[in-house]
């Protein structure tokens, strides 16, 4: 007998089913290309390139799921681990979004609007890509353009600018030693950068969520 | 078949791949949409967030084409169109790419011409991050469920530990905004470009506030972020001529 799945747990049974589909899909395409034009990899090269971006880009790759799934819910975490660009596209569109419809992300509300939001960026995001694959001739000269380059070299102070004052200014108490903390280091080590600043996101986290129990524990949220 | 980074090839089986990708987006959403109605969210609400979702996202995608656009001149079009439409974003694809580059001895200006250390960048890349896309199909049901139970058995903590994931996300991009802010010392003035940036934006979204709330301009809510957004790409133009 068919057993009758809640919207949740379907959502993760074609979760599953969309991401092991995607995944084989994805991780065969190079093997496609080998047979395609018949050559192997550079084997020294390939090996120095993975032993050069692996292990970190795992490391930080096992700890985003545990920080972004909560964040995004379950269909967005499906979509979003697929699509990529999580942190500068479709968490702060989600976050946008739940915060002006008023529901959470643990709510199946906030769940619902949450992939709303993600799937329409997703959408948006590969029309986009697409479109200017098509156009790439005559629209490069133009993206590649000195006067615009500044513009796109700060596409992520423009975004936290903004997205940080919605959620500052409803959490200041909580959100003073994060950002203390965060200055502190980002300006103090000089290794931390743009590169590394997706390695800061799961400490940023984790310390927040660590302030947070202390300043509930003894009452002060 | 012969090899080209722009061989037609390349560009049907990433076409394919992207339709798959595209067709999953298009199937979560309907089936978002349709529970919408069940749960009883207002249509008007449903409709604003396609919308604000859609606006928003234009300004990040044409900055998600630009480094498509820079990564084509080694790879092709085939390939940073696909990398950048599933799982990648410009820093990491570009830190791979180089990594396979530099230790083939290949000028990283130059279109790749060799089959071999094409194949090597497609692998490094696909492999290189394939951590979520391994993991996440068994994962997300217990991290979820684990959430959920914590949610029931401390509402008032529930919501405190969300916040804190959000703040905690945010704050690593504030502290990033401030990295190079030390330079000044050296009379580096084009490190305050980000600070700038970052306040113009903040400023806008306190102004959109403020005119949604005390001048009653409620549409302002909805694309608040994206002006911010926008305003604050722009404002990078002139102060980067000015501080840059």
């Amino acid at each position: 007998m068919k057993k009758n799945l809640t919207y949740m747990e379907s959502v993760h049974r074609d979760g599953r089913r969309w991401g092991i589909v995607l995944g084989l899909m994805i991780i065969a395409f190079p093997a496609v290309l080998c047979a395609i034009f018949q050559a192997v990899p550079d084997w020294a090269s390939m090996g120095k390139g993975l032993l050069a971006t692996m292990p970190m880009y795992w490391a930080v790759g096992i700890v985003e799921i545990f920080t972004y799934v909560p964040m995004l819910g379950a269909g967005g975490t499906y979509l979003s681990f697929i699509t990529g660009n999580i942190s500068n596209l479709k968490l702060p569109c989600a976050l946008d979004a739940m915060e002006r419809a008023g529901v959470k992300a643990t709510d199946e509300e906030g769940e619902v609007i949450s992939t709303i939001s993600i799937a329409v960026s997703s959408i948006v995001t590969t029309l986009i890509l697409i479109i200017g694959v098509i156009l790439i001739v005559p629209l490069a000269p133009v993206l590649e353009s000195p006067v615009l380059e500044p513009a796109f070299a700060q596409i992520l102070p423009a975004l936290f600018g903004g997205l940080g004052v919605v959620f500052v200014s409803k959490n200041v108490k909580l959100a003073v030693a994060p950002i203390l903390l965060m200055l502190v280091l980002f300006i103090a080590i000089p290794g931390l950068n743009a590169g590394t600043v997706g390695i800061m996101v799961p400490v940023g986290v984790l310390f927040t969520v660590a302030v947070g129990r202390i300043m509930y524990k003894k009452g002060w949220l | 078949m012969d090899f080209s980074v722009n061989s037609w090839v390349l560009f049907v089986l990433v076409g394919i791949i992207i339709a798959t990708v595209l067709g999953q987006s298009v199937y979560f959403l309907v089936r978002a949409l349709r529970r919408a109605r069940e749960l009883g969210i207002a249509p008007s609400v449903v409709r604003k967030t396609i919308s604000s979702s859609a606006v928003f996202t234009v300004a990040p995608a044409v900055s998600i084409l630009v480094s498509v656009v820079a990564l084509s001149k080694t790879l092709g079009v085939a390939l940073p169109w696909l990398r950048l439409s599933v799982i990648g974003s410009m820093s990491y694809e570009v830190v791979a790419s180089q990594n396979v580059i530099e230790a083939a001895n290949l000028d990283s200006g130059a279109a790749i011409t060799d089959p071999s250390i094409f194949l090597s960048v497609v692998w490094v890349m696909t492999l290189s991050i394939a951590a979520g896309l391994v993991l996440v199909p068994f994962m997300t049901k217990s991290i979820q469920s684990g959430m959920t139970r914590m949610s029931l058995r401390d509402k008032k903590w529930g919501e405190i530990f969300n916040n804190a994931m959000f703040l905690g996300m945010i704050s690593a991009f504030l502290g990033f905004v401030f990295c190079d802010v030390s330079l000044i010392v050296e009379g580096n003035t084009a490190c305050l470009i980000a600070p700038l940036v970052m306040f113009t934006s903040a400023l806008i979204m306190v102004v959109c506030g403020l005119l949604a709330t005390r001048c009653r301009v409620r549409w302002l809510t909805d694309y608040a972020l994206p002006l911010s957004l926008v305003g604050g790409m722009a404002a990078a133009v002139p102060l980067t001529g000015w501080l840059g």
